[in-house]
């Protein structure tokens, strides 16, 4: 342990979680209000500040200056305990994702474990104890059904979320994210292997799988952050406004940042895993047509400004898929519970399974 | 007796969802970018945009005095509109206008003329039973104020919102 060491990890803990989790947290509340409105035919929230920009400003200090009220016959501990514990792994979790290559020679990813996607399943999994704990300290009935669905709901998605990326550590041979950037780099991104011999059938072949395994893990992280067409936890309709229904001010809006954090968190993982992470190659046709690779390991300034491109290439992303995020929530209605649970236990939890002895089958004959 | 509704048997392509939950996402997304592009009609926008140019001459917004075309406020001080009035928002105290004065032959006037808004609920019935004409509802609608008191409309606010009304009847001007 080196004083570098901890000085450029603190100072990328206070940037990823200043400058970027948190705005963007934000601000997806303001996208989701504007993107559901613009998908209804409203404006959305458009006053305060130019279209709108300074409306989660207004919705924080509206939040912090709320009576914060605990009602009479909650358990205080744990009632205090549960909206810290629903915003907290999701931020944890960013912790070992790469969201850039290099800067100034930094490795721009906070904590480079060698267990990585298991440490973020590990993790992202706690969330549900925020929402349970919530939901049983609230002592109120609607409270309490949130919080049974949600765990419920937790166990039937996580064997499917975590059954689906074992194909990609078939292939990548490794548990370490940055190891499964770089395979995508010389390889090209696990749903458009364009990179490398590209015109190898094999390589295509094994899209199909992975593909599959994009749509089970996609859909089992919707179900993870309780986003429609899985957000019975919630479920305003049917459980008043389910776990949060008891919270208020600051605590409700821990809740809420949760989610959003928790949806920023996955996006980023699932552009880790299947998008090629912070890989953005630039066509060049310099001694005839290549993918130029841009990343941070140039000196100078060159270097900076790839190291730069990377992260903002990395959020851009995050951001496309934040969007998909809201667009499904925008589109589909809610699912029935018991049509959730056969969902999850009947098919997708199946198809993992298979798809994982597929692309087994595949990587066997694969030739070298 | 019991219905029995008839569950519809899906093929395989409905079963699967995804084909009908694509088509979902088509449609939302098209909304999406008629929004964007602008080509979506949208609401009016209230406080910058308003349909006052618009407004039909039967509107009925505020209520409102009037003075004739010489100047002089038309209201007698009858009270019928005091009386008429259904939710009792109308409140007037007349007072006796003196012999030497030129209209003397009217003798009363309102002293004071408050409108309470609000209780008025725009019926518009104090203009239908006003027999001077000297009530009219105009289109004025936005009435606010940060107090009872404010939304009271006294005799003042009541001739300015009003104006002057030229022409409908001038039975006390002087025979020529």
């Amino acid at each position: 342990m080196n004083s570098f060491l901890i000085v450029t990890s603190l100072l990328k803990i206070v940037a990823i979680l200043f400058l970027v989790i948190l705005p963007m947290v934000s601000y997806a509340v303001y996208a989701e209000r504007r993107v559901s409105a613009f998908i209804q035919d409203r404006l959305g929230p458009n006053r305060v500040g130019l279209a709108g920009l300074l409306q989660p400003i207004a919705d924080m200090f509206k939040l912090l200056l709320k009576e914060d009220f605990t009602p009479r016959n909650v358990n205080t501990f744990y009632y205090w305990l549960a909206p810290c514990l629903a915003v907290m792994p999701a931020i944890i979790t960013i912790a070992v994702v790469p969201f850039g290559s290099t800067l100034l020679g930094v490795p721009m990813v906070i904590a480079d474990v060698n267990v990585g996607i298991l440490f973020v399943f590990a993790i992202a999994s706690l969330g549900v104890y925020g929402i349970v704990i919530g939901g049983w300290a609230s002592n109120s009935k609607y409270p309490f059904l949130g919080g049974v669905r949600s765990s419920s709901q937790m166990i039937s998605y996580e064997l499917s979320l975590g059954l689906a990326v074992i194909p990609i550590f078939l292939l990548v041979g490794n548990l370490r994210l940055t190891s499964v950037v770089r395979y995508q780099i010389e390889n090209g991104w696990f749903i458009a292997p364009f990179m490398g011999d590209w015109l190898n059938p094999w390589k295509w072949l094994l899209t199909i799988p992975m593909v599959v395994s994009f749509m089970v893990f996609a859909i089992a992280i919707f179900a993870e952050t309780n986003r429609l067409p899985f957000d019975l936890p919630e479920a305003e309709q049917e459980l008043a406004g389910g776990y949060n229904t008891e919270y208020s001010s600051m605590k409700f809006a821990l809740f809420f940042l949760g989610e959003y954090a928790a949806m920023i968190t996955g996006s980023a993982v699932m552009v880790t895993l299947f998008f090629g992470g912070w890989h953005l190659p630039l066509p060049s046709w310099h001694h005839g047509f290549h993918w130029m690779l841009v990343d941070g390991s140039v000196p100078g300034w060159p270097g900076v400004i790839g190291g730069l491109f990377n992260i903002a290439t990395f959020f851009a992303k995050v951001a496309v898929l934040i969007f998909i995020f809201m667009w499904v929530r925008w589109t589909l209605p809610r699912f029935r519970y018991d049509q959730l649970m056969r969902l999850g236990w009947l098919f997708f939890f199946e198809i993992a399974l298979v798809n994982i002895f597929l692309v087994a089958a595949i990587l066997a004959y694969f030739p070298k | 007796m019991a219905i029995t509704v008839p569950r519809p048997s899906l093929n395989w392509r409905e079963r699967m969802y995804l084909p009908a939950i694509i088509a979902g996402l088509a449609i939302t997304i098209k909304h999406f970018k008629n929004m964007l592009f602008g080509r979506t009609k949208v609401t009016m926008q209230y406080p910058e945009q308003k349909w006052d140019s618009s407004l039909p001459d039967h509107y009925r917004g505020a209520p409102a005095l009037v003075r004739d075309a010489e100047g002089r406020v038309r209201c007698v001080a009858c009270q019928l509109c005091e009386f008429i009035c259904p939710p009792r928002a109308i409140k007037i105290i007349p007072g006796e206008i003196p012999s030497a004065d030129r209209f003397s032959k009217v003798e009363k006037y309102p002293q004071e003329f408050d409108i309470d808004m609000i209780r008025c609920i725009f019926c518009g019935m104090c203009e239908e039973v006003c027999p001077e004409q000297a009530i009219f509802l105009r289109k004025d609608y936005a009435i606010t104020g940060f107090t009872r008191a404010d939304m009271v409309h006294h005799k003042e606010k009541l001739l300015e919102i009003g104006g002057v009304m030229h022409g409908v009847v001038l039975k006390w001007n002087e025979k020529k």
